[in-house]
Parts: structure tokens; C-alpha cells; sequence
């Protein structure tokens, strides 16, 4: 078809004041029922978002315990017991309940219909099903939490999970088996619907880089989750039934489990942290009013990722006695995943060059991540190195390396599309400086928590320790400070999102002068989303027509 | 908490090595950061909108500036990759001629023994410039044996056997840390590793050993167990002889070999039906599962190696170190 004939479709210029539209998705129907049986793909992201703020909470008060415990180099303020049911409902909870659905499930949710021009999700139910799913694995966690929690660690190694462990194995891994299928629901629709449900004219190379990161990520999500899924049936069953997989006293293999499990949870760090590198090719090229440098590199990089990802599960286990052969080839291939991460960092700094920079909220968050992602990423290459990860493995230096990427990089990105698409999602405005400040705040925080915890890994402070030797407490205090002050900066956020529901002024359409489908909508968008379907002819970014092509 | 160093201490042959390469990856991590946070910094402000309806005007993709920034770090990477293969290979090959040590965790202690026999809790005494193998497991679940000082950490597994070596190279006394999760005491699984010089740790051993030495212990237990009766030294027993095998090729029923390290002697007590020496039926030997402890299958291994005599070993040794000694290990769990 001759998609460039037809004119595409341009909303008229904002109104002055921006008015808000009468009916909205929000307002288009009523009552509770409306919500827990709504179909519509932007209320879903609206459930996904409540509920995973609840378990970011959640998360994160686990967090300040570990953190409040380890001020001082005695177990003192908890038992060992408590200290270890923390650290493991920290991980199971952030894990997930928080990082795996964060973006897909909510700003994907909202966005990938959108982005694709179309009126929904191609399973508008599966949708919903994908929420309930959720539901009921957060269900099966909090039945945990009430039980007495879980002191496994959010990796359920064996055979101290199926054999030797106290507390609510069963019920952890139901939930974390029943969230599983949440995300792998997510992860179908959006594969059928950015196949099949792209507007005339919107090419693959013609797609935002954000649906290139959903994609990537749903790929990871349809083909490794269900192993993990299967992994965590079979430590059940062993537990539950005597049956003998892991335990070698039940003629088991303790190694097989860790092979099976990081087989599905080291794609699932990419799971993490895709959707937010995504996210933030939309953010470098809204605030510099530029098509993302190296477009074709960007999104191809992102697939590039999500198929190496497979094969480096093994760098988890460089000391567990696997083969030194097969060490070495899993080192090779693991810094061969940085190597798409890195061209992303580069070409977003191209496109900054010569670009017209916007210090709004969502770009702090943006240069914010990419300074998080880049330490992050070189301290992974630290791991990756055979020599140094024999010193550093299961060391707090391996603690600091993921949660630089997998919190404080994906919640950077988080939060910036979230500051970035809230006026689109509420059509309210929030005030832009608390948004700064709290974008500063956190880094200030995040690098005050987890930059000291790098120094105590080389150092030798083993990871899930209670009580450690004095020489480490230094660090540990300021790492402790440094959560506070992280503490603070989430609260910040919640404070002036909620205000603005109330209080905010109207968005209108595009409040940020973007480029997209989406800022062509009202906002709030309409249920139907779009009232014609949008026909696209011009590339992505086009804020400067004919420009790299 | 005032005494707070922020480097560890250096006490192995090993640490040097694993820090030299430390400090390459620091110095490599710190040009990429500060070249990227400079550069969006300085594009931040130099490139900082002013005119609200100002468009930058666009740019071409360029092939050859993709390719530049992806083969040099990737060039980089590969130095890395390559410097920390050489010393993960070092790190776990253990050299011909060191001292045997044992260690078996528990939840939570760690049980080490020394071939003399004597035995300690959560600290392990060495004499300083000597080659130490460890040979290590569990009886319960997973532990993980570090020594920070050393640079040197393996996990111990149940169901088998891992090694690893050290030489340390400074007289003190270091942490010996549990580094994987085990439960509830998992912190309290720490000791202390004590590096004397050799007179001392002689005198040591001399003062605080008492009994007999692990081969005596286990010789015991094989006579005990009635291994004796089969296993005999000339090969006319109705089982292999075990004289003269520790570390050698062991020809199997199908036709593979495999090298008779203490991975094979556990498992072959463990469960005789694993691997079958070729010319044997084995319809005889029974399972040894669950009728002796950890120690007891080391002090059996140690009895076992020491029926074959040092220049055996040595001789068969020297091609095994030829041809790296870890695909060996990896061929004979399979």
C-alpha cells in the first residue's frame, strides 16, 4: 500500500489553556466492577501500577531493615532468623512483584497499543488474566509474609530450599510461579501485537525504540519464564514430596538447580533492565528534540541483547566447580552482552551533540540512569572476568553491581518514563521541580547506599551476612545513611504524583512538545484511544523532517 | 569501627596477580566513566536549550563511528577476558606436590583436618610458602570456603568433591568466610586462617596432635568395612586393587577412562555401580551410601592415596598437567 500518499493524521496544535477532554478512559465508565473487570489496556496499567507500588513498599521496608541491622557488626537488632527472612522477602518481593512487571506491565501496558496505533493489546482479556495472575502470586506472597516469610534468598538455591530451610518455601514459590505466568501473558500480547497490530504505515523501522525494547524483552519473557516456572515446580515437588532432583542424599544434582534457575534469571535481568533502556531512547529524544542517533544500531541492539542473554546464564557459576571450559565460554559471552549496552550509552551521547538539551524532571532521571548504568555496566565486566569473579562472587561487590543496574538503573528509567508520561496517563501536570529534586536526591542516595558496598565486596564481606567483622562497619554506616536518604527521595515522588491528581494543572495533549503517536491523542486518551486509525508515513523522532535518512 | 581499611589484605601467591588485574579493569572502568560523564555533562550544558522552539537539525547515521565504538571496547573486553581466564586456570589447578588439607562444612562450622590427623573448627593452620590443596565438602548444604587475603574461593557441594589451592605468603592470621548462603547461621560460619612459618607450624602440629593420621584412620575404616577382603593388593581379589592408581587413567567397562582422583574414589564407595572398571562385573561390591560420614570417606581417600607410591603419581602427573587436568574432571562426572 502507499502508506506516503495519505496525509498522516495531526492533532491541531494545544488549545491555550489546555483543556482537559470531558470523557476519558478514566471517567468512561464507573464503579469498582468497572476496574476488576475492565478490559481496557491503560485501566490495566492503572491495577498494575497500584499494585506494584504496594510491593515496591513492601520491598523496600525489608530493605531499611537489612540496612538498619547491618549498622552495627553484631546481629543485634533482629535475630538471625528475621534478618534472613528479610534480605530473602526484599529479593522476592522486588524481584518479582516490583522489577519484573514495573515498565512492561504498566507503562508497556499503556503504551504499546498506543505506540502501535492501535486500540488495544490484541488479547484484551489474556490482559486481564495477566493481572489476576499477578493477584494471585502477590496473594501467595503476602500469605508468606504472614506465615513468617521465607530465608532462602529470592534464588531458592537447593538443596537448602527443598531439604534443610524453615518457613513458607511452598507458598514463595507458588507466588513467584503464579507471578511468572503473569509476565509471561504480558509478554504474548504484546509479540501478536506489535506483529499484527502496527497502524498502516508503521514499519518496523518506523517504530518508537521503546515497542524494539518491549519486543526484545517479551521474547526473553515467553521463552524463559516457563523454565523457571518449571525449575521452581520441581524444588516444590522435592520438598513437598521427597521426590529427588536437587538433593544428592535423594541421588539429586544440587548444580542442576542453579543451571535450570539462572537459565530463565539472567534473561530475566535483561527482563529488568531492557523495557528501561528503552524508555530511554524515548526520553533522550523528547529533551533534545532529536531522532535517537544510530536508530537501526538502537533497536537492533536490543534484540541483540535479549538473544545473547540466553547463553550466559554460566557466569553465576564460575565457583561452583562447573567446568573450567565451560567458565571460560561463558566469560567470553557475557562481555559480549555489554556490547550492545555500550553502543546504546554511545548513541544516546551522539544524540545529545549539538541537540537542544531540556532540564525537565524526566531528562534529570535520564542523565541520572545513564550515569547508574554505566557504573553498573563496568562493574559487571568485573564479574565477567574469570580471575577477579573467584575473589568477588557472592560478595557485596556482586550486591552493588545489580542493584546499580537492576534498581537504580531501571528505577531511573522507571521513574523517568513515569514523569514523562504521567501528564499523558492522568492529563494532570505535577510540579516539575520536586520532580528535579527528587531525581538528584535519589542519585545522591542511591550512590551513597551502594558505591561503599563495592569497596566491602573487594574487601571480602560475603553477601547475606548478620553480623560481620568490625573493619567493615565504616562502609556499612554509610551505606546505611545512604538508604535514608534514598527513602526519602522515593516518598518525594509519591507525595507530588498524588497532589497532582488533585491539584495538578490540565497537560493537554503534548505537554512536552514530543513526537509519537501518543502525545497525538488527548490525555487522558479517550478508551478507543484513537477516534480514526492513525496512518504513518514520516520515521520516528521527526522533529527535524528528512533528517538522517 | 574507626580501624576501617578499605583494601584487603595480600597474603597469597595469588593476590598480587588478582589485583594487578583489578587495578586494569579499575583503571579501564574509570577512563569509560569519566569519558561519559564528562561528555553528557559538557553536552548538557553546552547544548542546553535556550530558544523553546529551537529544532536541532538532524544528523546522519554514521557505519564506520557504530563499528569504532563497538570493536575497540570490545577489543578491551577480550584483554580482560583473556588475563582472567589465565588466572582462573592458575587459581584452580592445583600444582604437583602440595600439601593435603581437608575441609567439610556443616551447618555451620567448618570441619578441616589436617593428614596428620589432627582436626580443628573454623580455623585452619598452614605453614606459609607451601602449596596447599584443599579437598572439600559438605554434609548438609552448600557451603562456599573463601579467604578473602587469598583471593581464592570455591563452593562445597554436597554429593562431591571440589578442590582448590593456595600458597600463602605472609605470616598472620585471616578471615575464612562461609561466602554462600546456608541458613541460618550463615554468618557465624567464619574462622580463621592462621599462616605460620614452617618451624612453628611443625611445633604447632606436634603440640596439638595426638592420635593417628588420617591414611591410619582411614586404613581402619577399610579394614573395618571389610573393603580389604576384595580389594587386594595383587589384583587376584575379586575387585580392581586400589595399589598404585590415585591420579592415574582407570580403563572403564565402556571403553571411556577416567583419572582416579578423589572425586572418583568417593563416588565409586558411594555408588560402585557408577563406573566400572573394564574386566570387572561388579555384581559384588554394595553401596557404602549413608554408612560413613564425610570425614570418613576423606580419611578413606587419603588411605586409598596413599597406596600408590609418590613417583607414580609424579610420573603420571607430568602429562596430565600438559594436557590441563580440569577436562579430565569434567569427563569423569559425566
Amino acid at each position: 500500500m502507499s502508506a506516503t500518499a495519505i496525509p498522516r493524521v495531526h492533532t491541531p496544535p494545544p488549545p491555550d489553556p489546555p483543556v482537559r477532554p470531558a470523557k476519558h478512559y478514566i471517567n468512561a465508565t464507573s464503579g469498582l466492577a468497572s476496574w476488576l473487570l475492565t478490559v481496557d489496556h491503560k485501566r490495566i496499567t492503572i491495577l498494575y501500577l497500584i499494585s506494584i507500588t504496594i510491593f515496591f513498599a513492601i520491598g523496600g521496608f525489608f530493605a531499611m531493615l537489612v540496612r538498619l541491622e547491618l549498622i552495627t557488626p553484631q546481629g543485634d537488632l533482629m535475630t538471625a532468623e528475621t534478618y534472613n527472612r528479610s534480605f530473602s522477602m526484599h529479593g522476592i518481593a522486588m524481584v518479582f512483584f516490583f522489577l519484573i512487571p514495573s515498565i512492561p506491565a504498566t507503562l508497556g501496558n499503556f503504551l504499546v497499543p498506543i505506540m502501535c496505533g492501535a486500540r488495544d493489546l490484541a488479547f484484551p482479556k489474556i490482559n486481564l488474566l495477566s493481572w489476576y495472575c499477578f493477584i494471585v502470586g502477590a496473594v501467595f506472597a503476602l500469605a508468606t509474609a504472614f506465615m513468617g516469610g521465607v530465608d532462602t534468598g529470592w534464588t531458592f538455591y537447593t538443596p537448602y530450599s527443598s531439604t534443610y530451610a524453615n518457613g513458607a518455601v511452598l507458598t514463595a514459590i507458588l507466588g513467584a510461579f503464579f507471578a511468572g505466568f503473569s509476565s509471561i501473558l504480558t509478554g504474548l500480547n504484546f509479540i501478536v501485537t506489535i506483529h499484527k497490530m502496527r497502524a498502516p504505515g508503521l514499519t518496523w523501522f518506523r517504530m518508537p525504540l521503546f515497542l524494539w525494547a518491549m519486543y526484545a524483552t517479551s521474547i526473553i519473557q515467553i521463552l524463559g519464564t516457563p523454565v523457571v516456572a518449571i525449575t521452581l515446580i520441581l524444588v516444590g515437588l522435592e520438598r513437598g514430596l521427597g521426590f529427588g532432583f536437587f538433593d544428592p542424599k535423594l541421588g539429586g544434582d544440587p548444580i542442576l538447580m542453579q543451571h535450570l534457575f539462572w537459565f530463565y534469571s539472567h534473561p530475566a535481568v535483561y527482563v529488568m533492565i531492557l523495557p528501561p533502556l528503552g524508555v530511554m531512547s524515548e526520553l533522550t529524544a523528547a529533551f533534545c528534540r532529536r531522532r535517537v542517533y544510530g536508530y537501526h544500531f538502537v533497536a537492533l541492539s536490543s534484540v541483540a541483547i535479549a538473544v545473547i542473554s540466553f547463553i550466559v546464564w554460566g557466569h553465576h557459576l564460575f565457583t561452583s566447580g562447573q567446568s573450567v571450559y565451560a567458565g571460560m565460554v561463558f566469560s567470553v559471552l557475557t562481555f559480549l552482552v555489554g556490547i550492545p549496552s555500550a553502543i546504546k550509552v554511545f548513541n544516546w551521547m551522539a544524540t545529545m551533540f549539538k541537540a537542544s538539551i531540556s532540564f525537565e524532571a524526566p531528562m534529570i532521571y535520564a542523565f541520572g540512569f545513564i550515569g547508574l548504568f554505566t557504573i553498573g555496566g563496568v562493574t559487571g565486566l568485573f564479574l565477567a572476568t574469570l580471575g577477579l569473579d573467584i575473589h568477588m562472587h557472592d560478595t557485596y561487590f556482586v550486591v552493588a553491581h545489580f542493584h546499580y543496574i537492576m534498581v537504580g538503573s531501571a528505577i531511573f528509567s522507571y521513574m523517568g518514563g513515569l514523569h514523562y508520561w504521567w501528564p499523558k496517563i492522568t492529563g494532570k501536570l505535577y510540579n516539575d521541580t520536586l520532580g528535579c529534586i527528587s531525581a538528584v536526591l535519589i542519585f545522591l542516595g542511591f550512590n551513597a547506599t551502594f558505591f561503599p558496598q563495592f569497596i566491602l565486596g573487594y574487601m571480602g564481606m560475603p553477601r547475606r551476612y548478620h553480623a560481620y567483622p568490625a573493619e567493615f562497619q565504616f562502609l556499612n554506616i554509610c551505606s546505611s545513611l545512604g538508604a535514608t536518604l534514598l527513602a526519602v527521595g522515593y516518598v518525594l515522588p509519591a507525595i507530588y504524583f498524588t497532589w497532582s491528581l488533585f491539584k495538578g494543572k490540565d497537560a493537554g495533549p503534548n505537554p512536552f512538545k514530543a513526537k509519537g503517536l501518543e502525545w497525538e491523542i488527548p490525555s487522558p486518551p479517550p478508551t478507543e484511544n484513537f477516534t480514526k486509525v492513525p496512518v504513518v508515513n514520516s520515521e520516528p523522532y521527526d522533529y527535524a523532517p528528512g533528517a538522517g535518512h | 569501627m574507626w580501624n576501617f581499611p578499605l583494601f584487603p589484605d595480600a597474603a597469597s601467591s595469588m593476590a598480587g596477580q588478582v589485583d594487578a588485574l583489578y587495578f586494569f579493569l579499575v583503571a579501564v572502568s574509570l577512563f569509560f566513566t569519566v569519558l561519559i560523564f564528562a561528555g553528557c555533562g559538557y553536552f548538557a550544558i553546552k547544548f542546553k536549550r535556550v530558544d523553546e522552539n529551537f529544532i536541532p537539525a538532524g544528523q546522519k547515521d554514521n557505519m564506520v563511528l557504530e563499528v569504532v565504538w563497538s570493536v575497540i571496547p570490545f577489543f578491551i573486553t577480550l584483554v580482560m577476558f583473556a588475563w582472567g581466564a589465565v588466572i582462573f586456570f592458575r587459581v584452580y589447578t592445583p600444582p604437583e606436590g602440595a600439601m593435603e588439607m581437608y575441609a567439610v562444612g556443616k551447618q555451620w562450622m567448618w570441619k578441616t583436618q589436617h593428614p596428620e590427623g589432627h582436626r580443628e573448627i573454623n580455623e585452619l593452620h598452614v605453614p606459609v610458602g607451601r602449596d596447599i590443596k584443599m579437598t572439600m565438602t559438605t554434609e548438609d548444604v552448600i557451603h562456599s570456603f573463601f579467604i578473602p587475603a587469598f583471593r581464592v574461593k570455591k563452593d562445597v557441594v554436597p554429593g562431591k568433591y571440589t578442590t582448590m589451592w593456595f600458597k600463602p605468603t605472609k605470616v598472620g592470621k585471616y578471615h575464612l568466610f562461609c561466602a554462600e548462603y546456608c541458613g541460618n547461621q550463615h554468618s557465624g560460619m567464619i574462622g580463621s586462617v592462621h599462616v605460620m612459618e614452617p618451624a612453628d607450624y611443625e611445633a604447632w602440629l606436634a603440640g596439638v596432635n595426638r592420635g593417628e593420621t588420617m591414611a591410619q584412620a582411614g586404613e581402619r575404616l577399610f579394614t573395618r568395612l571389610g573393603c580389604a577382603s576384595c580389594h587386594q593388593e595383587d589384583n587376584k581379589g575379586r575387585c580392581p586393587t586400589l595399589k598404585d592408581i590415585y591420579s592415574k587413567p582407570v580403563p572403564l567397562q565402556n571403553g571411556q577412562r577416567v583419572i582416579a582422583d578423589e572425586s572418583y574414589l568417593r563416588e565409586s564407595i558411594l555408588k560402585p555401580q557408577a563406573k566400572i572398571v573394564a574386566g570387572y562385573q561388579n555384581q559384588e561390591m554394595p553401596t557404602f551410601q549413608g554408612q560413613v560420614s564425610e570425614d570418613g570417606l576423606l580419611q578413606i581417600v587419603a588411605y586409598i592415596k596413599t597406596l600408590t607410591k609418590p613417583d607414580a603419581v609424579a610420573a603420571v602427573a607430568a602429562p596430565a598437567a600438559a594436557a590441563p587436568k580440569p577436562a579430565t574432571k569434567g569427563g569423569n562426572k559425566k
